[in-house]
């Protein structure tokens, strides 16, 4: 779970150049080294192969997996429930933001909840919505939903409240009405705020819906890591860890290159 | 092209006043001319362009424009440039310009001939593409200029449009709103903090007093309708400049001082 | 009057759980009322609060572990520029990625009992610490270096007074995340194998669909964690009022 807030430094971009190169390099060198250190001690029996099988066993069953198509129906039922609460959390996140940023004394009320929603165990709701929803798709992106609806709330908000001043007179001047000064200004101005609590919608939906697949549900990848865990299946179960991770890791890495892309248009 | 209380009155003040603002004021400006506004800082320059684009309500008097009072909204027919950078950084320079027409009924093939001519105008030909992040303060400046041109308004207001900018760049983009004044034949109404822009862009100045302000004079320039930029080497550009820095110099002072006894009581 | 919305905001939450009481019934749902009481009568039951005692001592291992490590790491990857620029990306995506998917590993490892919670609660909570300390360190204003060295201050004035008061709004940020995401930790890791704790009770309540007793500990949970993070939440204002970081 990520801080709420872009906290990143930044420097490593702006530097850009041959030391960017280097420094990636070194952290391919670094993470490379790690596996390899990994590997080495798995074959040796360092680590016993029932703890943990060495990192090239686990890509080969992880490929065979692919291949034999065995998990992609779990698969597909991850990705849609991660996929419904992400589009869920954006919506209501959104709109929720812009009703809040229009009303003060409402959102002056809510401002502690802001505060303390990730303090929060969301997952103690799972059972709660297991009663209230029964074992279907529903819990699951439940939680997904309440995870990341308050990071694109809060990061909305944080975007709206930076929109200059001049911006609501032009949108005056130009005679739009309120929504469509919300929707045509004002929510594009503040969109590198939209899209940061977008990254964060897609982190907590994964972590929301894998994370409940793990403790109760009858499908999923989270569930199947789950039963492979129960059933002493450690080649299916690191093997089905490691593509969630590469999974989660890839996606995240993409919307990173794409909040890259559109913010380079409007930075100098 | 004395305007005033003339026939031709294209917008009209009847004694407008702020709650800080002290005397009613009043103004007519004429349809077609060039009115200027110099004062001290924090003397309500801007709040006034506000009221007349309908942006701001005055606390008591009206605003008619084109014979029909201004009210809340800003009228069909006005523009309005800022000081500050409005170009919208997620839009092209074409959509920014033509975002101007989006929300009127002007037909699409018409809308992209206007944007097309203002692109054309406003010299931003080869960056008709770009990113306003990816162009000087001045370019930014024109694609807002462009953004109003686009709607064919018939009286421009500007808040110190070109405030933020150099001293060159200010000239030349003088010489830009004085050609786009003529092509237009719209009422232009600036609001300024710099003497020499007002003394050679306006056909009137008016000279704004220190808080609570109100007009102290307004002046006349006589200058003829195909002015440019090179009028600053001229005598009665001089003479103008350092008429309007004796009005506002006591005013300035005021403002200032009132500002440093304020800095030192806090 | 600073209080006042805050309590607004408590009643308004209170009234939606009513009205959605009204609106689902007993089998759904138990009051407010009806929820307190049983937290009540459960925190009087000694079956009940060696339960709580489990999960509290566990997730408080955790946290510590977590500060701990993540201000080691913290301040090794910000010290050193080159270190920190390398691993900020991996530190970065190992916050994203749905930990949970590690805990069997852990129960491999640790095998169930307080190990393995502890382990659940740590992996999570020392993220969000090391990556906020390394960032408190790394954008410490340069100029107060230069003053520093300008002033020739030792090295342990240079820690006491420029370094410890400039990084610590961030770090007790990053303490205060990190506080959040070791409770969670713990309890998903309960939730998920163990055979004691307010995280086994939750998941043994739902299998028997006993909704009281469910909604009983989510309360106790959620009022845990608000009332220590709005604590936790004044220091951090206090300090960056201080610092003149809004």
């Amino acid at each position: 779970m990520l801080p709420l807030e872009g906290q990143r430094s930044g420097d490593s971009r702006k530097r850009g150049g041959p030391f960017m190169t280097r420094v990636a390099v070194l952290r391919l060198s670094v993470i490379a080294a790690g596996f390899a250190l990994l590997e080495l001690l798995c074959r040796t029996g360092i680590i016993p192969a029932f703890t943990f099988p060495p990192p090239s066993s686990i890509v080969v069953s992880a490929l065979n997996i692919l291949a034999s198509g065995r998990y992609a129906s779990d698969m597909q039922v991850t990705l849609g429930n991660v996929a419904a609460s992400i589009a869920s959390a954006m919506i209501v996140g959104i709109v929720v933001a812009i009703v809040v940023h229009a009303l003060p004394a409402v959102r002056r009320v809510l401002e502690p909840l802001f505060g303390t929603y990730y303090a929060i165990p969301m997952f103690a709701f799972y059972p709660l919505l297991i009663v209230l929803f029964g074992l279907g798709n529903l819990p699951q992106v439940a939680i997904g939903f309440l995870l990341g609806v308050m990071a694109v709330v809060i990061n909305t908000l944080n975007g709206l409240d930076r929109v200059p001043h001049v911006f609501d007179k032009v949108a005056h001047v130009l005679r739009l009405d309120p929504t469509a000064a919300a929707w045509r200004i004002r929510l594009p101005y503040a969109s590198p705020y939209v899209f940061t609590g977008f990254k964060l919608a897609v982190a907590y939906s994964f972590v929301g819906v894998i994370g409940a697949e793990f403790i109760t549900s009858s499908k999923g990848v989270g569930y199947q890591i789950a039963f492979a865990y129960n059933n002493f299946d450690n080649n299916t179960m690191y093997a089905l860890i490691a593509l969630v991770l590469t999974i989660v890791i890839a996606v995240n890495m993409m919307l990173h290159a794409w909040e890259r892309r559109l913010l380079a248009r409007r930075q100098r | 092209m004395t305007g005033a209380e003339g026939g031709d009155a294209h917008v009209v003040l009847s004694a407008i006043t702020r709650v800080y603002e002290g005397r009613p004021l009043d103004l007519a400006l004429a349809r077609g001319e060039f009115f200027a506004v110099v004062g001290p800082s924090g003397c309500g320059k801007s709040t006034l362009l506000d009221v007349i684009a309908g942006l701001a309500r005055p606390t008591s008097g009206t605003v008619v424009f084109e014979g029909a009072r201004v009210e809340g909204r800003v009228p069909d027919g006005v523009g309005v440039v800022f000081q500050e950078d409005a170009s919208f950084p997620w839009l092209t320079v074409h959509d920014n310009i033509a975002f101007g027409l989006k929300y009127t009924s002007v037909a699409a093939d018409e809308a992209l001939a206007r944007v097309d001519y203002a692109i054309a105008f406003m010299g931003l030909t080869d960056f008709r593409t770009a990113y306003p992040a990816q162009l000087s303060g001045g370019m930014r400046q024109r694609v807002c200029i462009a953004r109003t041109l686009v709607q064919k308004p018939r009286l421009i207001l500007l808040d110190e449009p070109f405030g933020a900018l150099d001293q060159q760049t200010r000239l030349l983009m003088g010489d830009e709103l004085l050609r786009l004044w003529r092509e237009t034949g719209a009422t232009v109404f600036l609001i300024t903090h710099a003497l020499d822009e007002a003394a050679m862009l306006s056909d009137r100045i008016g000279v704004m007093s220190a808080r609570p302000g109100r007009f102290l004079e307004i002046m006349e320039t006589h200058w003829p309708r195909t002015r440019d930029s090179t009028i600053v080497g001229n005598d009665d550009f001089g003479r103008l400049t350092s008429r309007l820095w004796t009005q506002l110099r006591g005013e300035s002072i005021r403002a200032l001082g009132h500002a440093g006894a304020v800095g030192v009581n806090q | 009057m600073k209080w006042r919305d805050p309590l607004l905001l408590i009643v308004v939450l209170l009234l939606l759980w009513q009205a959605l009481y009204f609106f689902a019934g007993d089998i759904a749902l138990s009051s407010p009322l009806a929820t307190m009481r049983r937290l009540a009568q459960m925190l009087g039951d000694p079956r009940f609060v060696p339960h709580v005692l489990e999960t509290l001592s566990a997730f408080l291992q955790a946290f510590v572990l977590a500060v701990l490590l993540g201000l080691a790491i913290g301040i090794a990857l910000g010290a050193h520029r080159l270190t920190g620029e390398v691993a900020e990306p991996i530190l970065v995506a190992l916050y994203s990625i749905p930990k949970v998917t590690l805990y069997p590993i852990i129960l491999l490892i640790f095998g169930i009992g307080m190990p393995a919670k502890v382990a659940f609660g740590t992996i999570q909570g020392v993220v969000p610490v090391a990556l906020f300390t390394m960032n408190a360190i790394r954008n410490v204003n340069p100029v107060f270096n230069r003053t520093a060295r300008v002033q020739n201050l030792s090295s342990i004035a240079w820690v006491r007074d420029v370094l410890v008061p400039a990084t610590l709004p961030e770090i007790v940020t990053g303490i205060r995340v990190g506080f959040s995401l070791a409770l969670i930790g713990t309890l998903l890791g309960e939730m998920f194998g163990a055979q004691r704790g307010l995280g086994f009770l939750l998941m043994q309540a739902m299998s028997l669909h006993n909704m009281p007793n469910i909604m009983a500990v989510t309360l106790l949970l959620v009022l845990f964690a608000a009332i220590v993070n709005t604590a936790l939440l004044g220091i951090d204002r206090r300090l960056r009022r201080r610092s003149g970081a809004a």
